[in-house]
């Protein structure tokens, strides 16, 4: 039995060289044909494209590295304010659907249906639309709040600047001062956040739902009103069966900002496709992609795993 | 009684006073207009300077009517239309047929299955008489189905074979696998596609081209067969093992005991779960616009981005693509929910 589990594996490991081998080798020629060289020393040379927009300052003569930097810091400075907006939301949301309130309830089954029935990229279109197309021009922005205007050219926002605190003023045709998110980042984060918030919502209630109907009857026996019984009984037990799905759902937002690149939101995946398309390093270029998200996926599983171990060890809040 | 019920409901304490008040007062502001925009003042005509001349107080239906061929159908030949025609219609056939349909047993997952198969040398033609359509001309609602159905019947078998061999002896093999699966379910299917569409032409030798679209269907088809599998472990784990015992006593053969007793019984079981990946499939279908296949969200764009006259109508179109998507979403969720009665 032993030998034969061997001669399995052998052979396994047989097939699988020889599959290797010829990639390898189909793919050299391939590479040869097209004239183009392999290796990850183009990371180190003038990326030769602009990017839309970055934390890092950034120009075309920079190297393609720092290009890649960049989009991933893209791609966290929309996951990750997204995430957090997420959260916040899908709580909202999740309470609404449980709701006594039949209006608030309605509400929230109507905005849990109508956003998780509809593809993300869909959404993200719409809202870029909205935001490049439908919103008046910079000259005539909308003044949201004193110092805050939204136009087709993005959100305009109080910030620190060279010369301090820094409030936005309308000047001829456009807006001076503060800080401005571009209608690419805001359509991403309002998109991915409110996606995520729908699912987030729907893993909030189907936890609540799922905990036996003897909690919040022995709750309310025991003299607590409905609402001490939801908070303090059914909560901190349903928060805890929630916690991986929506850890998963998190990640999914995380890979979902791979979605940038249908938007001209330059992050992470865009990046790489315009390098790839300028360098032809197919491979590499992937290969740059796939080791930051599988980085990114182990990260959060070790983070989710430490958060369950403490919720689980900690007392009930 | 009921009056009371809803009396407490909406207003028993401030806090859900406040937020009744809200909501009613929203709708009240709102629902006109609305009203207003989608039918007393909308266009449904195709009729462009009409359109321009509301000034978007009104909703411009007709751009759906102008564009409904392209959005639908893609760039496919236009003489040829009733081919991509009946192909969507086939595979809705096999949805309807299984969210409503008599359809019990083993006939439901077979014309799931078929469907799609079917559909595709309907597309491509080359045969009795049908010209033959290159891939790069598929679009619209029917390429959303096709790569839909195709990706879920391609999918399934190797996920049972993959969730089949995580479970064998052989360390290898099942490192392999989980190595597989990792990678899958750790990578955005934008990555995928990419990986498709620039990588793999690379694996192929010298003279065989391989069009983008049988590619993306690699892709997707991989992407989707480790989250199934995924489901199909997890139902396989679940298994109770006294009915294996109770086989193996009766004289099965460990390959007749997961044939007809464990594997009928584990599908039956994630079915509903099996049923939601296709929703995210048939969602996720959308991406493909990102290496230029046009279905249903290419051929939005397609129709409207170069089209500076009927451009301005983006949002009513969108509003007739997300119903498709919505409507699609709506079968395949009540498909699940038989699934789970079943």
């Amino acid at each position: 039995m032993t030998r034969r589990r061997i001669a399995w594996q052998a052979l396994i490991l047989a097939g699988l060289a020889l599959l290797g081998w010829l990639l390898v080798d189909t793919t050299a020629s391939r590479l040869q044909e097209r004239g183009i060289r392999s290796g990850f020393d183009f990371l180190l040379e003038p990326a030769g494209f602009a990017l839309g927009e970055s934390l890092l300052p950034f120009e075309a003569s920079d190297s393609t590295l720092r290009a890649f930097a960049a989009g991933l810091l893209n791609t966290l400075r929309v996951a990750l304010p997204g995430a957090v907006l997420a959260v916040l939301i899908g709580v909202i949301v999740g309470f609404g659907r449980l709701a006594d309130n039949p209006l608030v309830r309605g509400l929230a089954t109507a905005f849990v249906n109508g956003v998780r029935n509809v593809p993300l990229l869909l959404h993200l279109l719409a809202w870029y639309f909205i935001l490049t197309d439908l919103l008046p021009a910079a000259d005539s922005a909308l003044p949201l709040a004193p110092g805050v205007f939204l136009s087709k050219s993005g959100l305009a926002l109080p910030w620190w600047g060279e010369a301090g605190w820094e409030v936005p003023v309308p000047a001829g045709f456009g807006i001076d001062g503060g800080a401005r998110l571009t209608p690419e980042y805001l359509a991403m984060l309002i998109g991915l956040s409110l996606y995520a918030a729908a699912y987030i919502a729907e893993t909030l209630r189907g936890a609540v739902q799922a905990l036996p109907p003897g909690q919040r009857l022995s709750a309310l026996a025991l003299g607590m009103t409905p609402r001490q019984a939801f908070t303090l009984v059914l909560l901190p037990q349903a928060w805890r069966a929630a916690l991986p799905p929506v850890t998963s759902q998190l990640l999914n937002l995380f890979k979902n900002a791979s979605l940038a690149v249908a938007i001209g939101y330059p992050d992470l995946v865009s990046v790489a496709g315009t390098s790839l398309n300028q360098t032809g390093r197919a491979i590499e270029c992937l290969a740059v992609v796939i080791a930051v998200y599988l980085l990114l996926s182990l990260l959060a599983a070790a983070l989710s795993h430490g958060l369950e171990r403490r919720g689980l060890r900690g007392a009930p809040a | 009684m009921r009056l009371a019920h809803l009396r407490r409901t909406l207003f028993g304490d401030a806090l859900n006073t406040t937020l009744s008040l809200l909501i009613l007062a929203a709708a009240v502001l709102a629902l006109p207009p609305l009203l207003d925009w989608a039918v007393l003042k909308a266009r449904f005509a195709p009729d462009v300077v009409a359109c321009e001349a509301l000034e978007h107080a009104g909703a411009c239906w007709g751009v759906v009517a102008e564009k409904a061929r392209f959005i639908l159908l893609g760039r496919y030949p236009a003489d040829e239309a009733w081919r991509p025609l009946l192909a969507a219609g086939l595979i809705t056939g096999s949805w309807l047929a299984a969210a409503y349909g008599g359809l019990r047993g083993r006939a439901l997952p077979l014309a799931l299955l078929l469907a799609p198969l079917l559909a595709l040398p309907l597309l491509a033609g080359g045969f009795a008489g049908l010209g033959s359509v290159p891939t790069e001309l598929w679009g619209g609602l029917p390429l959303t189905l096709l790569l839909t159905g195709a990706g879920m019947a391609g999918a399934l078998p190797i996920g049972i074979a993959v969730a089949y061999g995580r479970r064998s002896s052989l360390p290898l093999l099942r490192g392999l696998l989980t190595a597989y699966v990792e990678l899958a379910r750790g990578i955005p299917l934008v990555a995928a596609l990419f990986i498709a569409s620039f990588l793999l032409p690379l694996f192929f030798p010298q003279g065989v081209a391989v069009d983008m679209l049988w590619r993306v269907l690699i892709a997707i088809v991989l992407f989707a067969a480790a989250y199934l599998s995924e489901i199909i472990r997890g139902g396989l784990q679940a298994f109770p093992a006294g009915q294996i015992d109770a086989a193996s006593a009766l004289g099965f053969s460990p390959w007749q005991t997961q044939r007809w007793i464990v594997l009928p019984q584990v599908l039956r079981n994630v079915a509903p779960s099996l049923a939601n990946s296709a929703i995210a499939l048939f969602k996720d279908t959308s991406l493909v616009t990102i290496v230029s296949l046009y279905e249903l969200t290419g051929a939005l764009g397609l129709a409207l981005s170069g089209d500076a006259q009927w451009r301005p109508f983006y949002l009513e179109a969108w509003l007739f693509i997300a119903a498709i998507y919505w409507l699609g979403c709506a079968l395949l969720a009540r498909i699940s929910r038989r699934f789970g009665q079943a």
